[in-house]
């Protein structure tokens, strides 16, 4: 253990003198309050440590002792349903110690040394097993299994395994290593947070992450094990869509980091997600759900950390087989605390600031997502997702954490202020988002929703973009320069951007529409389409035809329950008929 | 014993540096005593072996290397609170300047605070009545709420700062707030406006005041509003009040801290601001709130204005980023001589959804919001198209639009400063103006909900 004494405290950066024997990245604790750092730099025997908690009372000559380990999270039973912050100590259990305020030196372990968990082998003595091979299986709750598996690197023979009630660092059993070495099987293993853990081949993403939001879902979809991007101006509603896909994607388990942002959101999370029931379990939210949250006053060197201690469990979780969904919320937070420390360590700064190799970070972090056959012998598949939203500054995707990101993930949905002056929510634009995993996903959507459905969804983009090509003309020459078939395509836009792609997050009628039903509801916007068409050829005037009742009828469409809309809708769609055949009837009766 | 050093080796703008010294601590106060007696304070920003670096609060005039003492303190920046604040006026650094007696504090507190635990917190969800439309019925502010207002210069953001002082009320209840207004560099005028606000409304005994005018040493300014803080917190947490927080102006702050970073050298962010303006700014913000156990409440309303009313400069854009939404005045509003000139559409609160409908405000509450904000924005838009091609290039119904914006903004919207409006009549008002359009286009109220107020009245 090397023992060293501070020489220079600024802010999170603490430099400490006689740390030779000190690796890189080592955790170390720091002055008599036994702060957590982590060492970033050394020259000679002097370390730079970064420190992860507020640095006011450490002098010099304090001392710095080292773990000899680096920044690692406990992985095992009992992660689920947990709130952490930014270096993995259970926010719950210090509010219960220590009330509603954050103590400078908290030192408790992550998972419950005291709670017992009930364990099922599925090996036996003799059996011969390498590094990812599941043991056995714990239930973490009513929804998560959680299977115990031999960390990655080790391969050997059981010697010992008993089921039974265990705490997390009880021994299980033990494998004869093939180095000689004896292995103490327990529940929980460590890992280092800033090593990706191993995979045996990672594997094109080839099916759809279901959103159940209808603007994603159709025109801007994400692959399970794929990469997005939500960058937006503040009050775009980067959150709530961040807090949409947590709730309703079609994942087994949600890791979502708050990260640098505000403390009542996670409060929010923390209340709403147990109410909340998941469609495919039947149990609350939150027991699939673990949250990190290092709020903006949180100190900013574990705002840093925070990121990857998130990624780390879901990596564990994915290698049990499992789809995982990380959802980081904001990345350009943790980028500022890159760029705070980089200031401070008195690097040559990159553009505005940031270090030069925040691009080469951001790679790393958003390239442990991806659709993976997992180490272990029975080749499970595993997926990770990660979506991170990103703050750029004055909605200026110009910016070097936008521009960085956007070179990386595959899925951009772009954010945009006038829309959500509008109340257009979610505000993402459906002109400059993308997706570069709608052609792969086609033939999913087609063998598994409706073959209508690539038809329908392009349709809907040519129609947005159509719309953006007539407004310029309205706004130079006004609408009645335009004919009646491009006026329709002025009022079925206008549907599909209202009715359709407009959802209301807080309607819980709304919240959530399956793919199904998300193409049902386009049928029955391009039914009216065609009808009126007729009409519109058979003499009809074009504003009766946009006054119809029945358009408010597919705009209330969204809220129909998805075990009744079939029903409603082939009610309006008869109506459709109906309401535009009437139209026709009168103007044929003139002529 | 405390240590006196005589080693002052440099002097530079807010900055000193001290050598030689001993067991000083990061972020440490300090006293520096002149030749004539007098002292000024200073905070450690820098331990580097045995250097120190610290920020003066105060000018550096008549520091002399030669005789000046310094001498360091043991504790970081405190602030010595007790009920009897309330009444009373404290400078930038929490000293008692309105004549009285000296306070006897019952407890010193670091002024920095303590994150909270984002596991301790209770989500606001509890509506403040400010009886102002544009807030009560668009963007509505909860207990606990942090919710700014971005100014320009010459806009009235005073008058409706006081106005919300003066007229929040919880629903249901004649309990008024206690405020804590921190002056943050204003003008002597400004800050008269408010005191004498609360002496004529009989607020002021409610109120503690810490003032930090535009002739105070600047760097003062970094300390104020965490003062101001402190007490609130202690009023909130420990004595259960509900306290509201006005701090008036952010943007003064935020130069002064840019004053101390470029005196350091440091790399800069955009526009000469630090690259920490975001975390620093974040841990004054986030001290709004509410948390178990403690009945009190700190909802914050700061005040900045915009430079060249530009949303997108960093300090109204960082602060957006971490309050939980904006009020945003308008030059045209304020023109057309509609007050409070609240620019509506860019306007938000992150917390209202859980603050108001059924049981908290009224059911009809979220449609007419829905239905006004979108009605609104499609008839500006209507104006807009107007202004180009004449109002015969319009749709009938784009006309009825054109129309129902003009009705919105002369009527929702102008209110005045000494109206107080029940959040019942706010909603009254938003259906008496949806009634312009036709009944088809009320598409983001429920038809239960429709069928219920539509036709009354």
């Amino acid at each position: 253990m090397t023992e060293g004494k501070i020489v220079k405290v600024s802010g999170p950066l603490v430099i400490a003198d006689g740390m030779r024997e000190a690796n890189m990245f080592d955790v170390v604790r720091v002055g008599n309050d036994k702060l957590i750092g982590e060492i970033i730099e050394m020259h000679g025997d002097r370390a730079s440590i970064q420190v992860y908690e507020e640095t006011a009372g450490i002098g010099r000559a304090d001392k710095v002792v080292s773990t000899d380990a680096p920044l690692s999270v406990e992985l095992g039973p009992g992660l689920i349903t947990s709130i952490y912050d930014g270096i993995q100590r259970p926010l719950i259990k210090m509010k219960e110690l220590w009330g509603a305020n954050i103590l400078k030196g908290a030192d408790i372990p992550a998972l419950d040394r005291e709670k017992k968990w009930g364990f099922t082998s599925s090996v036996k003595v003799g059996d011969i097993v390498t590094g990812g091979d599941i043991l056995g299986v714990v239930d973490e709750n009513e929804v998560i299994k959680h299977k115990i598996m031999l960390p990655p690197k080790m391969s050997g023979k059981i010697t010992k395994i008993a089921d039974g009630e265990y705490t997390v660092d009880e021994p299980i059993g033990e494998v004869a290593l093939d180095n000689g070495k004896t292995h103490k099987i327990t529940l929980m293993q460590k890992w280092p947070v800033r090593v990706a853990r191993p995979y045996a081949t990672k594997l094109p993403p080839l099916e759809p992450m279901i959103t159940g939001q209808r603007n994603i879902d159709s025109l801007f979809p994400i692959a399970k094990g794929g990469t997005a991007c939500v960058p937006g101006p503040f009050g775009s509603g980067k959150t709530v869509v961040q807090h949409q896909l947590a709730k309703w994607s079609d994942v087994d388990i949600v890791i979502y980091i708050g990260c640098g942002e505000r403390g009542n959101e996670m409060t929010d999370v923390l209340n709403e997600f147990p109410e909340i029931t998941d469609p495919r379990t039947g149990e609350s939210l939150m027991k699939r759900t673990v949250l990190i949250a290092n709020t903006s006053d949180m100190p900013v060197a574990a705002r840093e950390a925070s990121i990857y201690t998130g990624i780390t469990i879901a990596e564990y979780y994915r290698d049990m087989g499992y789809s995982v969904a990380v959802i980081a919320d904001s990345t350009s937070r943790w980028a500022e605390a890159l760029r705070e420390m980089s200031g401070r360590l008195e690097e040559m700064p990159g553009e505005e600031g940031y270090p030069a190799y925040l691009t080469s970070r951001l790679a790393q972090f958003y390239e442990r997502a991806g659709k993976v056959v997992c180490i272990g012998s029975d080749g499970r598949l595993g997926a990770l997702s990660a979506i991170g939203a990103v703050s750029p500054q004055g909605g200026d995707i110009s910016e070097p954490v936008s521009q960085a990101t956007l070179r990386i993930v595959k899925v951009f949905w772009g954010l945009d202020s006038s829309l959500a002056y509008r109340r257009h929510f979610p505000a993402i634009n459906w002109l400059s988002s993308y997706s570069l995993y709608k052609d792969r996903l086609e033939d999913w959507y087609i063998n598994n929703v409706s073959p209508s459905w690539k038809e329908y969804v392009v349709e809907a983009s040519r129609v947005l973009q159509a719309e953006n090509e007539l407004d310029e003309i309205v706004k130079l020459v006004g609408m009645d320069a335009l004919g009646a078939e491009d006026r329709l395509t002025l009022e079925v836009a206008r549907s599909i951007r209202e009715d359709y792609l407009q959802q209301d997050a807080f309607d819980p009628d709304d919240a959530y529409t399956p793919l199904k039903q998300q193409n049902a509801f386009l049928a029955l916007i391009f039914k009216f389409r065609e009808e009126a068409k007729k009409a519109i050829e058979a003499g009809a005037d074009i504003e009766k035809i946009s006054s119809l009742s029945v358009r408010e009828k597919i705009a209330r469409a969204k809220s129909a329950p998805a075990d009744k809309y079939e029903e409603i809708y082939a009610e309006i769609t008869n109506e459709i008929v109906e309401q535009i055949g009437k139209l026709i009837n009168k103007e044929g009766a003139q002529w | 014993m405390v240590k006196e050093y005589r080693t002052i080796e440099e002097v530079a703008g807010p900055l000193m540096l001290v050598k030689k010294v001993e067991g000083v601590k990061y972020d440490e106060l300090g006293e520096i005593e002149l030749p004539d007696g007098s002292i000024r304070r200073c905070r450690v920003l820098e331990v580097n072996g045995s250097n120190v670096l610290v920020q003066l609060f105060e000018s550096s005039a008549g520091i002399n290397l030669a005789n000046s003492k310094v001498r360091f303190l043991g504790h970081g920046v405190e602030l010595g609170v007790s009920r009897d604040m309330l009444g009373r006026v404290f400078n930038g650094m929490g000293e008692v300047i309105d004549g009285g007696a000296r306070l006897l504090p019952e407890k010193s507190l670091n002024i920095n605070g303590n994150p909270m635990n984002p596991a301790a917190r209770i989500y606001p969800d509890e509506f403040i009545q400010t009886g102002v439309s544009t807030i009560d019925g668009l963007n509505t502010l909860v207990r606990g709420q942090k919710l700014p207002i971005f100014s320009g210069s010459g806009l009235p953001h005073a008058n409706l700062g006081a106005q919300i002082a003066r007229q929040a009320r919880v629903k249901g209840s004649d309990d008024n707030f206690a405020v804590v207004f921190a002056a943050i560099g204003i003008t002597y005028e400004e800050a008269d406006f408010f005191i004498s606000d609360f002496k004529k409304t009989g607020a002021i005994d409610r109120t503690v005041l810490f003032v930090n005018l535009a002739s105070d040493p600047a760097i003062e300014r970094i300390t104020t509003p965490r003062m101001a803080l402190t007490c609130a917190e202690y009023l909130a947490f420990e004595c259960n009040m509900h306290v509201l927080v006005i701090m008036t102006d952010i943007t003064n702050y935020a130069e002064a801290l840019r004053e101390v970073s470029a005196a350091r050298k440091e790399v800069p962010g955009r526009r000469g601001y630090p690259g920490y303006l975001y975390t620093d700014l974040a841990t004054m913000y986030e001290r709004a709130g509410r948390k178990t156990g403690s009945e009190g409440s700190v909802t914050m309303i700061p005040i900045l204005t915009m430079p060249e009313d530009d949303k997108t400069h960093p300090i109204p854009d960082l602060t957006g980023y971490i309050t939980e939404g904006q009020i945003i005045l308008s030059r045209e509003m304020y023109r057309k001589g509609y007050m409070p000139p609240v620019d509506v559409l860019p306007s938000l609160s992150r917390l209202k959804d859980k603050g108001i409908g059924e049981g908290k405000t009224r059911e009809d509450h979220s449609g007419v919001m829905n239905q006004l904000f979108s009605s609104y924005a499609r008839g500006k838009e209507a104006k807009e198209l107007m202004v180009v091609l004449g109002e015969d290039a319009l749709t009938p119904l784009d006309r009825l639009y054109a129309r129902f914006a003009d009705e919105f903004e002369a009527k929702y919207i102008n209110q005045g400063f000494y109206e107080n409006r029940t959040i019942e009549q706010t909603l009254d008002i938003g259906w008496e103006l949806l009634k312009i359009l036709p009944r088809s286009e009320m598409k983001r109220i429920k038809p239960k909900i429709l069928d219920k107020y539509w036709s009354e009245s």
